[in-house]
């Protein structure tokens, strides 16, 4: 009797989730006017929004003082699956005399990436982040390979 | 208003005053012929960008939208793709089965068209045994299915074929039964006597819950038998490429591709004969003015909006449902589907004789 009683209870939990599942599509077919995730490009172009967390390029942030995050501590190099970043850092002497570590150049290959944010996680200072800029072809493979750090940019004041 | 049947008689009777009747019937069937033909590139088109479109609803995208308003000629596009692209045969496979199975499969959907009633009166052959006929003759598409994977020297497509011929052999069980629970209703597997049967109300309406169950359980086993996703094993894309028409390309591989699809239109026109009234129109009750309203549509049309509300129906399960194993799949038939059609067309008997339908 249990066997039984299992086998019927299959088939209706089947029937349920089955009707579940098609008023699901059901339901996107019938809003298929009003909703639409299909992005027109390249017709849209001037109106082109991203979401949020759109994934182009990693870029370090600089603010108006010329001033990045980045300590120069090669945990994004590290993170990285596939060896796209290169880190060289020199060491700032202070005015007491104290060495300290600082990037030099930030080295990223754009046509290793794969834009799996790893990198963007490992940072402690948020230094880095993802531009939503996707429009990379170029007719030079060197163009690909970046330097990221601003000329002249330096640590922001206070970020250890 | 001139119905098909009309035209129909016209046709027949200027080609008897014009020629001897031996020679009508030639042209006749020439003409006939020519008109399969046609509805086959026809419904081809039509279905490939409905189902195109369908599927773009169901996912929220746009679907093709390039070719012509609102994308409606990308299928023709495509079909002058496939026509000017070589009919290559790969080396190694066995060259005539390989040539020679698009066309059984193709053959195999024009003859299921034969004693399909498309509109009142307007039939090819309506030959006494229809139903029988058509399930007999569906059988045979699996030959070809077979013929394509095994010729094709593709360890792929034969895996392809195997899935294939385990899968219609045991789904044709079920549909067999669905179509029998209304042979017993009707007492006749004539096309036109079933369709008549229905003309005070649809099987569905009337023969509540054995139709009921006869209908979901033909739906399931149709899509099972036109290879369509959930029950696509013969195809198998993440598995097996493209299964048994792997190997082909060009013309040939459209030859598959639209017997796919005029077998889903076939196997939803049975549905929409047996199940849904054929060209009945819809009333309720009898000689009220929505009856009135009703007849003015005409049959061809009632015809095909009931099958192409089946075809939607089965696009919308290959938009929905994940695909099963092979293991899955013949569970689901051989431990549910077969016993309870079984049961099922029982249920459906003992309905019959004790007249308990409408
Ligand atoms: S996004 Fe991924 S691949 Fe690209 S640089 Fe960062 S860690 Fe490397
Ligand atoms: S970007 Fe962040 S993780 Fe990478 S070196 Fe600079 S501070 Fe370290």
């Amino acid at each position: 009797m249990a066997f039984l009683k299992k086998y019927f209870s299959n088939i209706f939990q089947a029937i349920r989730s089955l009707t579940t599942g098609m008023r699901i599509t059901a339901g996107y077919a019938l809003r298929h006017g009003k909703e639409k995730i299909t992005q027109q490009y390249p017709d849209n172009k001037k109106t082109l929004v991203l979401p949020e967390r759109f994934r182009g390029e990693v870029v370090l942030t600089h603010d108006e003082n010329n001033e990045h995050a980045c300590t120069g501590c090669t945990a994004c190099e590290l993170a990285c699956p596939n060896g796209t970043i290169k880190i060289i850092t020199k060491f700032d002497v202070s005015p007491e005399g104290k060495k300290k570590k600082a990037l030099d150049t930030f080295i990223y290959h754009l046509e290793l990436c794969t834009m799996c944010n790893l990198c963007i996680e490992a940072c402690p200072t948020n230094a880095i982040r993802m531009a939503q800029t996707f429009e990379h072809s170029v007719f030079d493979r060197n163009k690909l390979t970046k330097k990221l750090n601003n000329p002249g940019s330096k640590i922001r004041e206070g970020v250890e | 208003m001139p119905s098909l049947e009309h035209i129909a008689n016209l046709v027949h009777d200027w080609l008897n005053a014009q020629f001897s009747p031996g020679l009508a019937l030639f042209f006749e069937f020439f003409i006939i012929g020519v008109l399969i033909i046609g509805l086959f590139s026809i419904l081809g088109l039509v279905l490939i960008m409905m189902e195109r479109k369908v599927s773009a609803w169901m996912q929220l995208r746009l679907g093709p939208n390039r070719v012509g308003p609102k994308g409606m000629f990308q299928t023709v596009a495509d079909t002058v793709k496939l026509i000017v692209k070589e009919g290559m045969t790969p080396d190694g496979v066995d060259k005539l089965l390989f040539n020679l199975a698009p066309f059984i499969v193709m053959i195999v959907a024009m003859v299921i068209m034969a004693p399909l009633m498309f509109a009142k009166n307007f039939q090819i052959w309506d030959i006494n045994i229809g139903v029988f006929f058509i399930t007999a003759i569906s059988s045979l598409s699996v030959i070809g299915i077979l013929m394509a994977g095994w010729a094709s020297n593709n360890k792929y497509s034969l895996l392809g074929a195997m899935r294939s011929g385990a899968q219609i052999v045991s789904y044709e069980l079920s549909a067999g039964f669905a179509l029998l629970t209304i042979v017993i209703l009707t007492g006749d597997l004539k096309i036109s006597a079933i369709v008549n049967a229905q003309s005070d109300g649809w099987w569905i309406f009337k023969g509540h819950l054995p139709v009921w169950i006869a209908f979901v359980i033909f739906m399931i086993a149709v899509t099972a038998e036109t290879n369509r996703a959930p029950f696509d094993m013969a195809e198998a894309e993440s598995e097996l490429t493209a299964g048994f028409h792997t190997e082909y390309s060009g013309m040939k591989f459209a030859l598959f591709f639209l017997a796919e699809y005029v077998n889903i239109f076939v196997v939803c026109a049975l549905g929409a004969t047996l199940f849904l009234g054929g060209w009945q129109p819809l009333h309720f009750g009898t000689g009220t003015g929505f009856n009135r309203v009703m007849d003015y549509i005409p049959s061809s049309i009632w015809f095909a909006g009931k099958t192409f509300f089946l075809i939607f129906v089965i696009m919308w399960f290959r938009w929905t449902f994940p695909r099963l194993r092979i293991d899955q799949l013949l569970n689901l038939e051989w431990k549910y589907l077969l016993p309870i059609s079984m049961f099922n067309l029982l249920l459906a008997t003992l309905i019959t004789i004790m007249g308990w339908h409408f």
